[in-house]
């Protein structure tokens, strides 16, 4: 018995270390003052110590809205690059037919694995001599890269609890390949395209080392400007955009778990 | 005749495509080749950089033709000198020169400002003898190992980076000899990269796999929310979560202000715990935490919690099932997640850039620093062919293991 009360309490203690962290940024980010640390009058709750100037600062800052913008633009594009052709490359190499299928899986997944300073560094030479260097396409394609991987992963985990004779049946039935697809595998394997789309998304949103090495002044993304942030003028202002950034990890959390609950019922019916 | 062909010819690529290895191939290839183009050929490009360098070799061509012909001992003969003074000259006006000067400099320090400031007063000798011309400039001309060191730096194709980066050098005799003490660097480094992502990943199995535990053998509802606990910090963004060290660990950080306030210590003796190696550490166990517990969960959750109630019935004292019962069941779990923390811990940069400070910086860093600060390119390249190579190895482990389709992700 005591050694299940010991396990519960190094079990909370761990807990406490995995999400202490992240929920101490949240009261922090209302510091009236500029300080990263509680001030007497926020322990004693003062609501005079409490104030929403950082984002105000944020919301009135240019370089912030402009990275926001530049965020969501190149992990939109990217998704969308990175979606489709995961989908497609799952599709195929879901066949057992497909030849040489661990060597291109390997491949495939590469970019997940490899270093990101590998990445950006290559990539960095690469850009350049195409002049896709500090361009938004350049970072569009690079972080597309790096997303496929994830896609390709969700997707072939759909892929592996979904029944063949569907595919068959819909074919016997007189529908061509493409009609199969978009009639019976779209529907039935979306939930966990979307998921890889999210997880491309959210690969993008947070990645930091290709667009320190490939971005100029325009392409600054948010977590350049984070990084920025806590190399340079360090300001609680970084706080808020934290929080902003805790809130929509949940929500994503949340919407791939939704998905993921989608996925298993639906091969359930299947 | 011709259409008749034809119209052969597109039946029998209608029937390819209508079989299946070549259907599913047309399907992986569009993302073969653009995976390929836009991340493959940039590593490869990094890849061949770190043995191929010509800048050297293209701007001095008759200097290094002409030095094949030196013994290597003493100061070589004119035609050498003849040619560096047309080529130098040259080079000056293509502004390559500080291109040149930097590799030759890399080979053996000092050179940079002999070879800039030489090429400046030969602007000013109309005509040889070149060799008492150069001597005269600077001293060093006359020394073989200056010879040597624009011998090395022409190498077009070079082992050169990677005895740099294993901190060996090349003697002008041809023979490899070890960096003298205070020049080695890079091996302690991989070493101590080694080191400290296993010490990471030994924490990471500590922490997570009794978590892991406790949710895989709780309650459906209690373990999705406690899954959920473990997924908020994986989903949220990284420079986030290290934000959230800084703002703990740091001297004027919540830590220090409570353990001063409660009397723990001094006002003026406030802990270092980030910007050092323990700051990296911490931030890095706390990344990487989530990519050891998935994997875990996943595998306890297949075994049944009855195996250790039988156990403990057969007479097995609790260490005595653990270790012969469950343990050896949650194994594959414990392979998977250890692995794919150590690969990622090997090759991270953000956090030890962030909250290494001078001590807790790893090898991806000092790639960045060669990339962006020194512009040692084929130096960072060499670095980081080898921190590849490891990944690479630890992958293929991976796959044979695991399986890569496998990876959990989220």
């Amino acid at each position: 018995m005591s050694g299940r009360i010991a396990h519960l309490a190094a079990c909370t203690l761990i807990f406490a270390f995995l999400i202490a962290p992240i929920l101490v940024i949240v009261p922090l980010s209302f510091n009236a003052e500029p300080y990263f640390t509680f001030t007497e009058g926020m322990l004693r709750l003062d609501p005079e110590a409490y104030s929403l100037r950082w984002y105000r600062e944020i919301a009135s800052n240019a370089q912030w809205t402009r990275a926001l913008g530049n965020s969501l633009l190149i992990g939109a594009a990217a998704t969308v690059l990175a979606t489709v052709l995961g989908t497609l490359a799952a599709l195929g190499l879901a066949s057992r037919a497909m030849p040489v299928r661990r060597l291109a899986l390997g491949l495939l997944i590469s970019p997940m694995v490899t270093p990101l300073i590998i990445s950006a560094a290559g990539m960095f030479f690469f850009y350049s001599t195409l002049g896709l260097s500090q361009t938004h396409l350049g970072l569009i394609l690079a972080h597309a890269a790096l997303g496929t991987p994830f896609v390709v992963i969700t997707v072939t985990a759909t892929l592996s609890a979904f029944d063949i004779n569907l595919t068959r049946a819909a074919a016997s039935l007189g529908a061509g390949p493409l009609r199969t697809f978009r009639r019976v595998q779209l529907p039935l394997i979306a939930p966990g395209v979307l998921s890889g789309a999210l997880f491309a998304f959210a690969a993008s949103f947070d990645e930091v080392v290709v667009v320190l090495f490939m971005a100029g002044e325009d392409q600054r993304t948010i977590p350049r400007q984070m990084w920025a942030g806590i190399r340079e003028q360090i300001s609680p202002a970084i706080l808020a955009v934290a929080t902003f950034l805790i809130v929509f990890a949940v929500l994503l959390l949340l919407t791939v778990e939704w998905l993921r609950g989608r996925a298993g019922a639906r091969a359930a019916a299947g | 005749m011709d259409r008749v062909n034809d119209e052969r010819a597109l039946e029998r690529l209608a029937g390819a495509l209508r079989r299946p290895p070549v259907r599913a191939a047309g399907l992986v290839l569009p993302l073969v080749a653009f995976v390929g183009v836009t991340f493959l050929a940039p590593v490869g490009t990094m890849l061949v950089r770190s043995v191929y360098d010509p800048v050297v070799a293209d701007a001095l061509p008759d200097t290094l033709a002409a030095l094949r012909q030196w013994d290597g001992e003493g100061a070589p003969g004119e035609a050498v000198y003849a040619a560096a003074a047309r080529e130098l000259l040259r080079a000056r006006d293509d502004r390559t020169l500080g291109r040149v000067a930097s590799r030759v400099n890399r080979v053996q320090g000092g050179l940079r400002s002999v070879l800039v400031r030489s090429v400046r007063r030969l602007r000013e000798v109309d005509a040889g003898p070149w060799r008492a011309a150069f001597i005269a400039i600077d001293a060093d001309w006359g020394e073989a190992r200056t010879w040597h060191a624009i011998r090395t730096a022409g190498e077009r194709i070079t082992a050169r980076h990677y005895l740099h980066a294993l901190d060996l050098r090349r003697l002008p005799d041809g023979a490899v000899a070890r960096q003298p003490e205070d020049r080695r660097i890079y091996v302690a480094l991989l070493g101590r990269t080694f080191a400290v992502s296993l010490a990471i990943t030994a924490f990471c199995l500590l922490l997570g796999y009794p978590l892991a535990h406790l949710i895989a053998h709780a309650a459906p509802r209690r373990a999705a929310l406690l899954l959920a606990l473990v997924l908020v910090p994986f989903w949220t963004s990284l420079l986030v979560r290290t934000t959230s060290w800084i703002v703990l660990l740091q001297t004027q950080g919540v830590l220090n202000d409570l353990f001063v306030s409660l009397g723990l210590i001094g006002d003026d003796a406030r802990i270092a715990m980030i910007y050092n190696m323990t700051g990296t550490m911490v931030a890095m166990t706390h990344v990487l935490l989530p990519f050891m517990v998935l994997p875990l969960y996943s595998v306890m959750r297949t075994i049944p919690p009855q195996q250790m109630s039988a156990a403990a019935s057969l007479g097995a004292s609790f260490p005595q099932a653990f270790r012969r019962v469950y343990w050896p069941q949650t194994l594959p779990g414990v392979g998977a997640g250890s692995l794919l923390v150590f690969i990622l811990a090997i090759g991270y940069y953000i956090t030890p850039a962030l909250v290494g400070g001078q001590s807790g910086q790893l090898i991806s860093n000092f790639i960045a620093y060669h990339m962006q600060t020194s512009l040692n390119w084929g130096l960072a390249s060499a670095l980081g062919a080898i921190l590849l190579g490891c990944v690479a190895g630890l992958y293929l482990l991976y796959d044979r293991l695991v399986g890569i389709e496998r990876m959990r992700l989220g």
